[in-house]
């Protein structure tokens, strides 16, 4: 398949990079330093050139490319990129966006701009974070199969109950399977024998009351959370708390600009707005936000997120979550004592992969930085999985591949060693990055 | 850092050289599959089965050996600049082995097939295969002929050069999947010209499409001089000089199993070269545009008008000086004839562009040609092809830049506000790729200058004699991988009479040339090795 991906950002090159392997991938960009690094660094055509500009697009091949990605970091430039490739050819557009009220105006007609597909890079970060905060020691949260399978990278503290129990002993729920652990930077593909340790993440894949249940086992003390402070009323912080709301939440949110607060507690009737700045530190002590279960920093830049969370974890909080805006320091906040570094654009990334991933791959999840992947496939009748026992098919693939879960109709199956997987079913599986190319053309 | 300022050893070193040596490795073993050929010749013709056999388990066994240094290479952009250099140095020892092979035989295994060849010095076995896949074709041979060597071996000569043109990396990154991410980096080190030129998303995929484009013209030439050997128009070009030629031509190699060149042959073969050797001089991404229906972009190309310009002038300069006799008449092979307008204006053209393009074929000893005909070609060894052919040199692609900066540079004394890009077809050159040229180009000039002084110091102190001019045009023959130069070093001469220390400053200096210099001079700094 070609792949335009226009603006080579960090949600470009991110793109880019999960993309090449198995794609042709064109990447326009309006920076020259930017064209160069890239061409040297990925195994993909870099052009320097305007992704509004009919031409540039006709020169990385608009007419025979069959995905056109439009990653820039400004909302207009990206629809009127999808804009003018509908022009030059026929590709499945995608464009990234910031602004909600974008998404609503393309969710209200699918045809609106010309975009196939929208990504709003501020709801789905808002998303994350409330998928997170719900549950206990999650890094990182995903739903599968129209929410009936849930995927959660979780933390096992030092001194939980959980560690040094054997997986076959920590397995206790029926709709669960553990499908990887990433140890020292290493991906684990378990057994019932292996060890869980303390310090180790653990994924797991199952339905989503599953999943909550194993959560709170890991850390019992940890209950679901009921004070949780959000730091910062832009546009994530709004969308998280109207999110929180939802799910029946009361957050308190803090805001300094006093208009914008005005606004916010307009909007959001179960949540307390503060109007103040959030590194004021006697405002903290003042308003108990030590006390926080969680507190999640959605300022505007890393800089003032750091400070934010490290300011409350100080304070007493229990949990801290900070929006990152640049990928790469989403480790270094969470080495410095963050608990969980939510990255937008890493989440945009993800989000838009996804819809590159072979025929049947509905749904991707990318575990731990890259180490691993997690995918939804419809099972057709060329899988390797049509009509066989899980154990069959296992036999035929490399190591390094889990199955996660079975959806069929929409019922969660507990995937054993004798499951027969028929046609038309959803199976979630769990690849290592090393053999992710030969899983999925089987698959 | 330790305080007494000494680094340890593995400390100190920054670049992971097992990485490099891994990879060097797998190029090595797949040396193996071209040395089937010679291996199907000697078959054919009988002769130097065993040579090319021996010769295939060596690489196949150092190649392995030398992979398993490193089962998992991660290669970086340091790691790169090694590997490339350190290939190419590779493939040229392990080729210079058929040759040694040859001459000295193996005790117990197979006896000596040509005892009294000059390949049986080593020094002279590596210069002949470091010659050989630089495309330069400067020999070492004694006398050139199929009553001397065997099939196989003059047929492994003309292979070598087949491999080096387009480039031995280039076809690595090609078959080789884990050379994809990096690939970028090594082919924009090993292929000629300024900057890379992706033709396609993948890499590999460039570098596929440059080999069949190659091939292709390869297999078109062969075809060609066959057929004019069954119409009868060329009774000595049959089936092995056909190939013969057709593997030295694209490369801009320059070898030739006969000891004449390509004088040898008839008129007309001459005439089917040149247009061959035309199109192993010009940038090959050019073709790939036109085969995608994009004819108008060879026409527009700055640097294929100036290729083709400058050709064109120079052959109408030089066809006029042997018109008017400036070429001594050589009996019946290879002479200019006075005033005979065909026979002056095939020698021109053909070797202008032989030389331009640095292929180093002849059909006229140009060696003893007018001083003025002389150094018309040797200014021509400065030029070369184009980026990205086969070519070397300085490339036209520079000498275009380099006019331009100079026209500016005029420009702007008188309107020093002036801001002036400089353009090639339209498109704005970077600043730093002009600083790059420039540097690269003078950089050339200097080694040039510095190889002439130290070859003609090295020649008086074992007396032999050799002049200026000759001293010149034997480092501008090999840094440039043009091949012949002048007095005996002629295209029907040889380089045999240097000393060992001379030949091997030009064994070099062919393999910097090849890689355009940076590559491995970037080896031999010190801030390279260390952070």
């Amino acid at each position: 398949m070609r792949v335009i991906i226009v603006g080579a950002g960090e949600v470009g090159s991110t793109i880019a990079e999960s993309l090449s392997g198995t794609h042709d991938v064109v990447v326009v960009d309006i920076d020259a330093d930017r064209v160069e690094t890239l061409t040297y660094e990925l195994d993909v055509l870099a052009i320097q050139g305007d992704g509004g500009d009919i031409n540039t697009l006709r020169e990385a091949g608009i007419e025979d490319a069959d995905m056109f990605i439009a990653s820039t970091d400004d909302d207009e430039t990206n629809i009127v990129a999808c804009g003018t490739a509908a022009v030059g050819g026929n590709p499945f557009s995608i464009a990234r966006v910031k602004r909600p009220q974008y998404l609503h105006t393309w969710e209200a007609d699918n045809r609106a701009f010309g975009v196939d597909f929208m990504v709003c890079t501020d709801l789905l970060a808002a998303e994350n974070i409330v998928g997170v905060i719900g549950l206990p020691t999650a890094r990182d949260v995903d739903s599968f199969a129209e929410g009936a399978v849930q995927l959660a990278e979780l933390e096992i503290p030092e001194g939980s109950p959980v560690a040094g129990q054997t997986v076959r002993e920590a397995d206790r729920f029926d709709s669960l399977t553990f499908v990887g652990i990433i140890r020292d930077g290493e991906v684990v593909v378990p057994d019932g024998d292996t060890v869980i340790e303390g310090g180790d993440e653990v994924v797991v894949v199952g339905n989503p009351e599953s999943a909550r249940a194993f959560s709170s086992a890991i850390a019992p003390q940890e209950n679901r959370p009921s004070d949780i402070v959000i730091v910062g009323g832009g546009e994530i912080g709004y969308q998280t708390a109207r999110l929180l709301e939802e799910r029946g939440f009361s957050p308190r949110l803090i805001e300094h600009d006093g208009d914008r607060a005005r606004w916010l507690a307009e909007k959001l009737p179960d949540t307390t707005v503060l109007e103040s700045d959030a590194t004021d530190q006697s405002f903290l002590e003042r308003e108990n936000v030590g006390s926080a279960d969680a507190v999640i920093a959605a300022l505007e830049n890393d800089q003032q997120n750091l400070l934010a969370t490290l300011l409350a974890k100080r304070l007493g909080a229990r949990r801290a979550v900070a929006v990152v805006d640049t990928i790469a320091f989403a480790e270094l906040f969470e080495a410095v004592g963050v608990d969980v570094g939510v990255s937008p654009r890493e989440a945009t990334a993800e989000e838009i992969t996804r819809f590159t991933r072979g025929r049947h791959a509905e749904n991707v999840s990318i575990v731990d930085g890259d180490r691993a992947e997690v995918l939804e496939v419809e099972i057709d009748a060329e899988s390797v999985f049509a009509g066989r026992t899980i154990r069959e098919a296992a036999a035929d693939l490399p190591e390094g591949v889990v199955v996660g879960a079975i959806t069929r109709n929409g019922e969660f199956i507990v995937p054993r060693g004798d499951t027969v997987v028929e046609m038309s079913d959803h199976v979630v599986v769990f690849v290592e990055t090393a053999v992710l190319d030969q899983v999925t053309e089987r698959i | 850092m330790s305080l007494l300022g000494v680094t340890n050893g593995a400390g100190g070193v920054r670049v992971d050289w097992r990485t490099s040596l891994s990879l060097i490795g797998t190029v090595l073993k797949y040396l193996a599959v071209p040395l089937l050929l010679p291996l199907i010749v000697g078959l054919i013709y009988g002769g130097d089965v065993l040579v090319f056999l021996c010769t295939g388990i060596l690489t196949l066994v150092v190649g392995t050996a030398l992979e398993r240094l490193d089962p998992d290479p991660d290669l970086g952009a340091r790691e790169g600049f090694l590997l490339v250099a350190g290939a190419w140095l590779g493939v040229a020892l392990i080729s210079a082995v058929p040759y040694l092979l040859a001459a000295h035989g193996l005790p117990g295994l197979l006896a000596a097939s040509s005892p009294a060849s000059t390949l049986a010095n080593p020094v002279n076995a590596l210069f002949e295969s470091m010659s050989g896949f630089t495309t330069t074709g400067a020999t070492l041979l004694g006398e050139i002929s199929l009553d001397r060597h065997s099939h196989a071996i003059l047929i492994w000569r003309q292979l070598t050069q087949w491999l080096g043109g387009m480039g031995i990396i280039v076809l690595a990154i090609a078959i080789l999947p884990e050379l994809s991410v990096g690939g970028a980096q090594l082919m924009d080190a090993e292929a000629p010209g300024v900057g890379l030129e992706k033709l396609t998303p993948r890499i590999a995929e460039t570098a596929r499409v440059l080999w069949i484009a190659y091939f292709g013209f390869t297999a078109l030439e062969i075809a060609l001089l066959y057929g004019l050997h069954l119409v009868g128009m060329a009774p000595n070009m049959g089936a092995y000089n056909a190939v013969a030629h057709g593997l030295t031509t694209l490369p801009t190699g320059g070898f030739s199993p006969e000891a004449d060149s390509i004088a040898a042959f008839s008129a007309a073969v001459q005439w089917v070269v040149i247009p061959f050797m035309v199109v192993a001089g010009t940038n090959f991404a050019l073709f790939y545009a036109v085969s995608r229906g994009k004819v108008r972009k060879l026409a527009g190309d700055a640097e294929f008008r100036a290729y083709a310009g400058i050709m064109g002038v120079l052959a109408a300069v030089l066809s006029g000086v042997l018109f008017v006799g400036g070429a001594p008449p050589l009996g019946d092979l290879g002479g200019v004839v006075q005033g005979d307008i065909e026979n002056t204006l095939r020698q021109s053209v053909f070797q202008v562009v032989s030389i331009v393009t640095t292929t180093g074929y002849a059909t006229s000893d140009f060696a003893e040609w007018s001083e003025a005909g002389k150094f018309l070609l040797l200014f021509a060894m400065f030029i070369g092809g184009s980026g990205g052919s086969t070519g070397g040199a300085v490339k036209i692609v520079r000498w275009v830049v380099i006019v331009k900066a100079i026209r500016r540079e005029l420009f702007t004394t008188t309107h020093p506000e002036a801001v002036r890009p400089i353009r090639l077809a339209g498109e704005v050159v970077d600043e730093d790729a002009v600083r790059g040229v420039l540097g690269f180009t003078l950089f050339y000039f200097l080694l040039f200058g510095v190889g002439t002084v130290l070859i003609s110091l090295d020649v008086s102190r074992v007396g032999y004699d050799i002049n200026t001019l000759e001293a010149m045009s034997a480092i501008a023959a090999t840094l440039g991988n043009v091949g012949p130069g002048f007095g005996s070093l002629g295209p029907f001469g040889s380089y045999l009479d240097f000393p060992n220390s001379s030949k091997l400053l030009m064994v070099f200096l062919m393999w910097i040339g090849r890689l355009e210099i940076l590559p491995v001079l970037v080896l031999l700094t010190s801030g390279y090795w260390r952070s």
